[in-house]
């Protein structure tokens, strides 16, 4: 098993349940881990929530962390992957001043080479939205930054995994 | 996220009657067996007390003196029945003040249910007279905890605090109850909770890892088992002893498994740990198959990882997954309830003898009996040792007290030296070592089982953290032994600045007062020895005793405990002096 750190997403399938992000958050600030995002969604299954966590960890301690987190009544089911076994997504927002747009023609090539796509326009501003890999958010950040961005955020991390991951079924095993 | 509702409330067409919330809490509590309930009025639980003053002939509420004595008296009824014990406080303070037995509970896997009473819910996160977010505070320290806003989700509320707490690896579940929630009505029926549909409290026992550790067991040449409270929680000590009789095994325990097996059992060999006996300690780093069950090896138990039990093959019989592979990494893990794991494994473990491997315990105990245990249990100097308070316990108890011990020397010394011939007998704190735990936990033992002797061991600093319970011995009439074996020192923090602090004696040293005017403050008869001649006379009139009686024993100053691991080194590093 690897001791070397890496990037993990955590998948926890639970109750939805207006304590839970506590009791989980509070299981990895008890060990003195950063979480680097965190997602909270509806999930598949019709009333259970979905968290996907991304945290930098070797893989004996997040074992770890994965009991603690199953061991929580409310959850139903908790499984880590590399980046490399799942599909994700961040998604970055961009607000700039609209005049840019016109003023400096560099931008609509970033526009267009990056695949962001502008949500919205107006005479003040506009909103630019990219969906991608982190890097791929960051070098838009890094081009566009010395343009001038008024604001700019990120989005947890979301993920679907190659796997199955057989939800319902273990639901049905917990009931009989 | 939705404000969470308790989705386990049951469909049938059952009868219902219109009744308040706070009835339907304390009708609840009967309805799951409660018949002793601790705690302490104030404003936001009021009317559930308004409630136990109606249903007083059916569940009787123990005014302690103390919310935290309510927690510990609720862990010793606990611990000593096996049942759910129950504490109940106000918001704010009250509840804040639970926090301490909540978290023993839950490290010590105690079934305990807390209810605490809560501001209006429509002054919730006003920063309101006692408001205080208990369910936020709490959620570290209890297995699960919710709070309640309408009296129509009380009772299912409570059937799932009392099945997840008892359930699988027991644990405190604490339900903060809002005013309104107490005051609004609701139709009650009640319905116990057998499920919960994201929880699995048994894990299944797969039966090709107990026939693979059958399989290691049976080629062992030096076997060694480990059990812990789980063979207790789960009553599996017959199961035990008969695995460990077949297959001729030595067995020590952790300080909260003690009592599973007689101590004058041949095959126990005593105690692992810190103070624990020198011959399982030395000898967990020689056994060629370490088999732990119920137990989660714990760093008191360990010493140092990188040095523990390294030749040996570990199993691990464990109920709960976490605990596997968490400290020590385990060849096979055994997941599931000890009492039905043992069951199985029995019948495929060959009859076997070990009698070379069992000399060498003997062969260790003698170096013990001779460094340490004479020298505590029958001394020759002056002083009035631990031990030989001990020794005249277990004389008129003939081994079947229950012992309640606080925290530190004097736990160690009980724990080391009582005689527990009767399962659940050795009630401490052990996971965080509460001191003050003792006196309150004696309180809740006894309430629970009057037909036990139940004997409270503190030192004179633990006593001091919750002294004020002997108002609730008095109030309650709770036939509990008390002694305080002073040495005017806290004296484990003591030991360890004599031995690793140059004897810097920091805030160690307690100017005691007149406990024994204390309790006779209290009406409880009390004694003070000072003399040995004097203290096997004044323990026989302690045990025969049919009230609650304080003894006070002034025992040497500076005596330390040993054996001893120091911290972080390894098992086979215990010292003897």
């Amino acid at each position: 098993m690897s001791t070397e750190k890496q990037l993990y997403t955590v998948s926890i399938y639970t109750e939805n349940n207006i304590g839970l992000l506590n009791r989980i958050s509070a299981i990895f600030q008890r060990r003195h881990i950063n979480i680097e995002s965190l997602n909270t969604s509806p999930s598949e299954i019709e009333g259970v929530s979905k968290f996907t966590i991304v945290v930098n960890m070797d893989e004996v301690n997040i074992k770890k962390i994965l009991g603690q987190i199953e061991k929580q009544v409310e959850v139903i089911k908790a499984y880590y992957h590399n980046l490399d076994d799942i599909i994700y997504q961040i998604s970055g927002l961009f607000k700039i001043k609209s005049e840019l747009l016109f003023e400096e023609r560099q931008i609509q090539n970033i526009i267009k080479e990056s695949n962001a796509r502008i949500v919205t326009v107006n005479k003040d501003f506009f909103i630019l939205e990219k969906s991608g890999k982190k890097e791929e958010i960051v070098t838009l950040y890094n081009q566009l930054s010395k343009f001038g961005i008024m604001q700019y955020t990120r989005s947890g991390l979301i993920a679907v995994t190659k796997e199955e991951m057989k939800i319902s079924e273990l639901l049905e095993t917990y009931n009989n | 996220m939705e404000t969470q509702t308790i989705k386990d409330i049951n469909k049938t067409t059952k009868a219902t009657e219109r009744i308040s919330g706070s009835e339907a809490i304390v009708r609840s509590l009967i309805e799951e067996g409660t018949e002793i309930i601790y705690g302490y009025p104030g404003g936001a639980i009021m009317p559930v007390y308004d409630e136990l003053y109606k249903y007083q002939g059916k569940i009787h509420h123990v005014l302690t003196r103390h919310e935290q004595g309510a927690t510990h008296s609720a862990q010793g009824y606990a611990r000593i029945s096996g049942k759910v014990g129950v504490a109940i406080a106000t918001s704010g303070p009250g509840a804040t003040n639970l926090i301490t037995g909540i978290a023993d509970a839950q490290i010590d896997s105690t079934p305990m249910v807390c209810i605490t009473g809560q501001v209006f819910s429509h002054l919730l996160g006003s920063d309101a007279f006692q408001e205080t977010d208990i369910v936020g505070i709490s959620t570290p320290v209890t297995k699960w905890n919710c709070q309640v806003t309408k009296a129509s989700d009380i009772p299912a509320a409570i059937a799932k605090a009392f099945y997840i707490a008892k359930s699988g690896r027991p644990g405190p579940v604490l339900i903060d109850i809002t005013k309104d929630a107490q005051i609004d009505e609701l139709d009650f029926f009640y319905e116990k909770c057998t499920q919960v549909r994201s929880y699995n409290p048994i894990p299944k026992t797969d039966a090709s890892s107990l026939k693979a550790a059958a399989e290691i067991i049976n080629k062992a040449k030096k076997p060694l088992i480990v059990w812990g409270q789980g063979v207790i929680l789960s009553e599996a000590e017959a199961q035990l002893k008969a695995v460990i009789e077949k297959a001729d095994i030595p067995a020590a325990w952790t300080i909260l498994g003690a009592s599973a097996i007689p101590t004058s059992h041949p095959l126990n060999v005593g105690m692992v740990g810190m103070h624990g006996n020198y011959a399982p300690n030395k000898l967990t780093n020689e056994c060629d198959v370490l088999i732990a069950i119920g137990m989660r090896f714990d760093d008191r138990v360990t010493g140092s990882l990188s040095t523990y039990a390294k030749q040996a093959k570990v199993i691990h019989f464990e109920i709960d997954p976490a605990e596997v592979d968490k400290n020590v990494k385990t060849d096979v893990a055994v997941l599931g309830d000890a009492k039905a794991s043992l069951e199985l494994l029995l019948p495929l473990l060959n009859e076997v003898k070990h009698t070379d491997w069992l000399q060498e315990f003997k062969d260790l105990y003698e170096i013990e009996y001779e460094k340490v245990i004479k020298n505590d249990l029958y001394p020759t100097k002056e002083g009035i040792t631990m031990g030989e308070v001990l020794k005249e316990i277990n004389i008129q108890s003939k081994g079947e007290a229950a012992i309640v011990s606080d925290v530190g020397q004097h736990q160690m010394i009980a724990c080391r030296y009582a005689d527990f011939n009767v399962t659940k007998s050795n009630i401490t704190s052990g996971g965080l070592g509460t001191m003050g735990f003792g006196l309150p936990a004696a309180i809740g033992a006894k309430m629970a089982a009057p037909e036990r002797e139940v004997v409270s061991i503190s030192g004179d600093g633990g006593y001091q953290m919750t002294i004020q319970e002997l108002g609730t011995i008095f109030q309650q009439k709770a036939a509990v032994k008390v002694v305080v074996l002073n040495n005017d020192f806290l004296g484990m923090v003591r030991q360890w600045q004599q031995l690793f602090f140059d004897k810097r004696y920091a805030s160690t040293e307690m100017v005691n007062p007149n406990f024994v005017a204390i309790a006779e403050g209290y009406y409880i008869k009390a004694k003070k020895v000072t003399k040995r001649e004097e203290l096997a006379d004044a323990v026989a009139e302690m045990m025969a005793s049919k009230e609650a009686y304080f003894l006070e024993v002034c025992v040497e100053k500076e005596d330390n405990v040993f054996p001893m691991i120091p911290t972080g080194a390894s098992v086979s590093d215990i010292r003897l002096e």
